[in-house]
């Protein structure tokens, strides 16, 4: 599917989503829809994005921003969803059931940003030593005075 | 052209090829004259086996530097060893992690001695000119392991480190304590001033 073509299907099947264009389509959700949005991108067969590859996140300082780029294998279409975050208290479904890839993603999410993905099966430290748990090294207001000039 | 003459005269001496010693000629052959601890040091020099050990773009510069178009071999770094217990050398060609660094201090246990350490570029001198401000750099490696000669560069090129390895291998011939040599180069310093 072409992107313009992408844009309209979007647009029908999730009406409280906003599109953007850019080198790829965005679509903003809202926490609450993500989930069935999310599920209904990787099953419905005119859609199939059968491969998630990238899952991070940006933090803006006054809230997180969770980013899913994904590609359908068979249509060659891709789409990037961004669902915003409460900074202070950050939550959102996991996807790891719907892509197995998610899994060690949102793992790496968790302990550099500190979002805590519910229903995740195995949510602990990815590549950061023990000790590190809710440090969250990637916030912009993380400090660490051995190894950080502050300027 | 005297100082043209004064720098030819110092890269003989000081090349690898150089030997530490004198022959003296007689009518059936000749007598040469040296002592064991040159021959040792002059033998270690120009047989220096490096470790292969790469931790970023340092090291693409590094087998840059093994391979055909510059050919370290020349000089006689001729194999690089996957394994501590057969080198002699090992370049840090690259960025040292808080999680890299008791692997790195354990590679450097485990060589036997005598064993030189060469620091190449900024990661493993100082920390890197983009980690300055990071959780998880070490601030130059030598936090961790002794090191002989420092390489400028980011990454430097391959000249560069078998200009480093060079230096090694003039301070290994000279056969001289880490102490004797900030001697040494105060006394330098001293006739300049």
């Amino acid at each position: 599917m072409i992107k313009e073509e992408l844009k309209i299907k979007l647009t029908e099947l999730f009406p409280s989503a906003t599109i953007e264009d850019g080198e790829w389509l965005n679509m903003n959700l809202a926490v609450g829809d993500f989930l069935s949005a999310m599920e209904v991108l990787r099953n419905k067969p005119e859609l199939n994005f059968d491969y998630l590859f990238c899952e991070t996140c940006v933090d803006w300082k006054t809230h997180l921003t969770m980013v899913y780029h994904m590609d359908s294998t068979q249509y060659r279409h891709q789409l990037v969803v961004k669902v915003k975050l409460d900074r202070v208290k950050p939550e959102i479904e996991t996807v790891s059931h719907i892509w197995r890839t998610a899994e060690f993603h949102e793992r790496e999410v968790y302990e550099l940003f500190g979002v805590n993905f519910l229903n995740h099966p195995d949510l602990r430290l990815l590549i950061l030593p023990d000790g590190w748990e809710g440090k969250n090294p990637l916030r912009k207001d993380f400090e660490d005075p051995v190894n950080m000039i502050k300027l | 052209m005297a100082i043209k003459k004064y720098m030819s005269d110092k890269f003989q001496s000081e090349s690898p090829l150089a030997f530490p010693g004198e022959v003296h000629p007689s009518p059936t052959g000749g007598v040469l004259v040296t002592r064991i601890d040159d021959v040792i040091n002059w033998a270690r020099s120009n047989s220096l086996w490096p470790l292969v050990f790469g931790t970023s773009c340092c090291a693409i510069e590094m087998m840059s530097a093994a391979s055909a178009k510059y050919d370290w071999s020349r000089f006689g770094f001729e194999v690089a060893r996957a394994t501590p217990r057969q080198a002699d050398v090992i370049i840090i060609a690259g960025t040292i992690v808080n999680k890299m660094a008791p692997v790195l201090r354990r590679l450097y246990d485990q060589m036997a001695d005598p064993k030189y350490v060469i620091a190449m570029g900024a990661c493993a001198t100082s920390g890197g000119p983009f980690f300055y401000n990071t959780y998880s750099v070490i601030k130059g490696a030598d936090h961790v392991i002794p090191v002989d000669v420092y390489v400028a560069g980011c990454p430097p090129r391959p000249e560069a480190l078998i200009h480093a390895l060079m230096t090694l291998q003039q301070k290994i011939k000279k056969g001289l304590t880490r102490e004797q040599i900030r001697e040494e180069g105060k006394q330098d310093y001293q006739k300049v001033v």
